[in-house]
């Protein structure tokens, strides 16, 4: 899976948890995303976990620091 | 197939489901039923929180939720609400209702419950929710400390009542939640027998729990939803580690679909009727194009017992008060005679309240249901296989709630069960009252059972048998029995459906089917027997009994009634014949057991049987209540 397919789900997932239908690169980090909270982000996440088919451990769950990382991270996980 | 926790009766979200929200932001005016229609589907999480946002954002503007009651709900919690929260406001649209959310700061349940100041206390609820999982009761393990145990309860309860006293003064309403079964075990089974452990500590709360409810404090079972959707997967740690969040959080609409439809039920907007489709739907077929011995509602086939299944079912909600009505495209004389003549259907025509058989649309014939019994049409719910009807009452009549049923029919029960559609905030004493009756004949039939023998335990169980010669109607039953039959099987001798019908013509031959009903039910057909006349001997070709009515004495009945119509005949005496198979070993002492004499056996292990039936006396056996026959079976009446 590319990164532009990655981007190109994320989009649709920030829609659903977000309401957020602005720019996302590597460098958007939760600031940049209205209700990106820390609740926000476990629904991003287990958004991600379902869209994708891969599952995080919790400890990535907490450390990841912007968007770049997360992609990173599903690239990893979903081959 | 899991209708309860992925809300198998709604159907999916559409695709313009996101698109159809965001157009709400924007818009004017009502948006009630817009946003009903939305909540009407099979929601995600994130999906609720959208609808969710609308209604927040509507606070202040009461036009726009003009159409549903407004609910403040308090919530009291030892985990986060975060999550919960909006999916509870959007799955209150489900049912009409705009829930406002007030929930206490995290892990604060006495103070918020306790203190006139708290934050729950302070907002004028008009319910609050003490969403409280065993975390968050000291209910801690003391494995075979019996006294310990039971300390931890009590204070456990103890809380409970603190916080109700507390929440009495400023709210009208408490919703306490039962606590699921841990997933987790320290003794295995034996956790179950052991005084102090955690399960038992668990189910005694929930006891307690349900006592205290009772009187005046609702209760929401998530016990009862944890299990049905599955402990294993309702206990999720990862979720309580990194987010506080009590259970999986696939189950959140599941949960939050639970309460909503509870704070309906307090808010009187439970469904009211029933609504059946008849073909395909309460038995299988289609009954213009099948006729009444072409449909399927056979105890033992496995799709007419899924039919005889949601028959039962709706039964049973008629006897708790739901009103049935039939809606059905056929011409009425057709439909109503199978529910006065065919003779597995359990429902009658006494049950149902409004019967609509014709070939008008069937929005036109549920808007004259809902008139006929002066209800509203947000009263009605409608179970229809045919998805075309489904979708024609959802687009015409969105005020009708309309399962999605699965493909197989076997779910049908279990899916518009799992809607919940007839939630019940309390149960009346017109209700009671009529479940007493069933309570004390059930326990009729117990005390019967213990101080009797076994016959007073038969006489108890009311039994109806029923004689038949072969028919049309039963022959597909009989086909089966024949078939399928193997350990009350004297001769284990198959028939097809072509050959039970030559059977049933064939003047030499008496063949009777017999059916039992008792206060369980009605067990259907269960029992065969066929005898070939020579002159003043007959011989028993074949002789069946499902397993499930033996040791009811049926076999006796049998033989009398048979003897009866042989000795009409000039028959005077009678050969049995056992031949042995596999597997029924259970039947080989059946001959001599009803008084026939062994003549020979051969070397097969054959054994031919005498019994002479001018002489002997057969006595029915008078433990049935009603014997009744269908007198067109002897070959005399026939011809």
């Amino acid at each position: 899976m590319t990164d532009d397919d990655i981007y190109s789900k994320l989009a649709t997932i920030f829609d659903d948890v977000f309401e957020y239908e602005g720019p996302l690169g590597p460098e958007t980090v939760s600031a940049d995303v209205d209700g990106w909270d820390s609740v926000g982000h476990i629904r991003l996440v287990l958004a991600a976990e379902e869209v994708f088919g891969v599952r995080f451990e919790p400890k990535e769950v907490v450390g990841l620091n912007n968007l770049g990382e997360l992609v990173a991270a599903i690239r990893q996980k979903a081959g | 197939m899991e209708p309860i926790a992925h809300l198998g009766w709604l159907p999916p979200a559409p695709e313009d489901f996101a698109a159809r929200a965001k157009a709400l932001k924007a818009a004017e005016g009502d948006l009630s039923a817009e946003l009903r229609a939305l909540a009407g589907y099979r929601l995600d999480a994130n999906q609720l929180q959208r609808l969710a946002r609308i209604v927040e954002a509507a606070r202040g503007r009461e036009e726009v939720l003009a159409g549903m009651m407004p609910l403040k709900l308090g919530i009291i919690s030892n985990a986060t609400t975060d999550f919960v929260s909006p999916a509870i406001i959007g799955s209150g649209l489900r049912h009409g209702l705009a829930i406002e959310v007030v929930a206490g700061p995290y892990g604060q349940c006495m103070q918020e419950a306790l203190d006139p100041g708290s934050m729950v206390n302070r907002a004028g609820c008009d319910v609050v929710l003490l969403a409280i999982d065993s975390r968050g009761y000291p209910l801690h393990s003391a494995p075979g400390d019996r006294d310990a145990g039971e300390a931890a309860i009590a204070t456990a309860l103890g809380q409970v009542e603190a916080m109700r006293a507390g929440l009495a003064a400023y709210c009208p309403t408490v919703i306490v939640q039962s606590l699921p079964a841990l997933p987790e075990t320290l003794l295995g089974s034996y956790d179950a027998l052991l005084a102090g452990s955690e399960t038992q500590a668990v189910a005694a709360f929930n006891t307690g729990l349900a006592e205290r409810a009772s009187s005046g404090m609702l209760l929401l079972d998530v016990a009862g939803l944890a299990a049905r959707t599955g402990l294993d997967r309702w206990h999720d740690p990862a979720a309580w580690n990194v987010a506080k969040q009590p259970f999986a959080h696939s189950l959140i609409p599941a949960y939050a679909e639970h309460l909503a439809r509870l704070l309906g039920a307090l808010k009187g907007k439970s469904r009211k009727v029933l609504v059946l489709d008849l073909d395909n739907t309460v038995w299988s077929g289609v009954i213009g194009d099948d006729g009444l011995d072409g449909i399927n509602i056979a105890q033992g086939d496995p799709v007419g017992e899924a039919h005889l299944a949601l028959q039962a079912f709706a039964l049973s909600l008629r006897d708790r008060g739901v009103v049935l009505a039939v809606s059905s495209k056929n011409t009425d004389e057709i439909a109503r005679q199978v529910f006065r003549e065919h003779p597995d259907m359990l429902l009658r025509e006494e049950h149902i309240a409004v019967f609509q058989a014709n070939w008008t649309d069937k929005a036109s014939n549920l808007g004259g249901i809902a008139e006929a019994l002066n209800l509203g049409l947000d009263s009605l719910v409608f179970v229809d296989d045919n998805p075309a009807e489904r979708e024609l009452i959802r687009q015409r009549l969105p005020q009708v709630a309309v399962p999605e049923l699965p493909d197989s029919s076997a779910f049908y029960v279990r899916t518009v069960a799992a809607a919940g559609y007839f939630e019940a905030a309390g149960f009346s004493d017109e209700d009671r009252a009529r479940s007493k009756f069933y309570e004390q004949n059930a326990k009729r039939v117990a005390v019967q059972a213990a101080a009797g023998g076994i016959d007073d335990y038969l006489a108890s169980l009311a039994m109806t048998i029923r004689f038949a010669p072969f028919d049309e109607r039963g022959r597909a039953r009989i086909a089966q029995l024949i078939n399928k039959s193997n350990q009350f099987n004297l001769t284990t001798r198959r028939y097809t459906e072509g050959e039970v019908a030559a059977l049933g013509d064939d003047p030499a031959v008496v063949a009777l089917q017999i059916r039992l009903e008792d206060v369980f039910g009605d067990n259907g057909m269960i029992s065969t027997v066929i005898a070939r006349v020579r002159g003043e001997e007959a011989e028993i070709d074949t002789w069946l009994m499902s397993c499930r009515v033996l040791g009811r004495r049926v076999e006796e009945a049998a033989l009398a009634e048979l003897a009866r119509l042989l000795r009409a005949r000039g028959v005077t005496r009678l050969i049995g014949i056992f031949r042995p198979s596999e597997r029924n070993g259970i039947v080989v002492d059946h001959y001599r057991k009803l008084g026939f004499t062994l003549d020979s056996t051969d070397a097969a292990g054959e054994a031919r049987w005498e019994l002479d039936i001018a002489s002997a006396d057969f006595d029915f056996p008078d433990i049935f209540a009603h014997v009744l026959r269908e007198d067109t079976y002897s070959q005399e009446a026939k011809a």
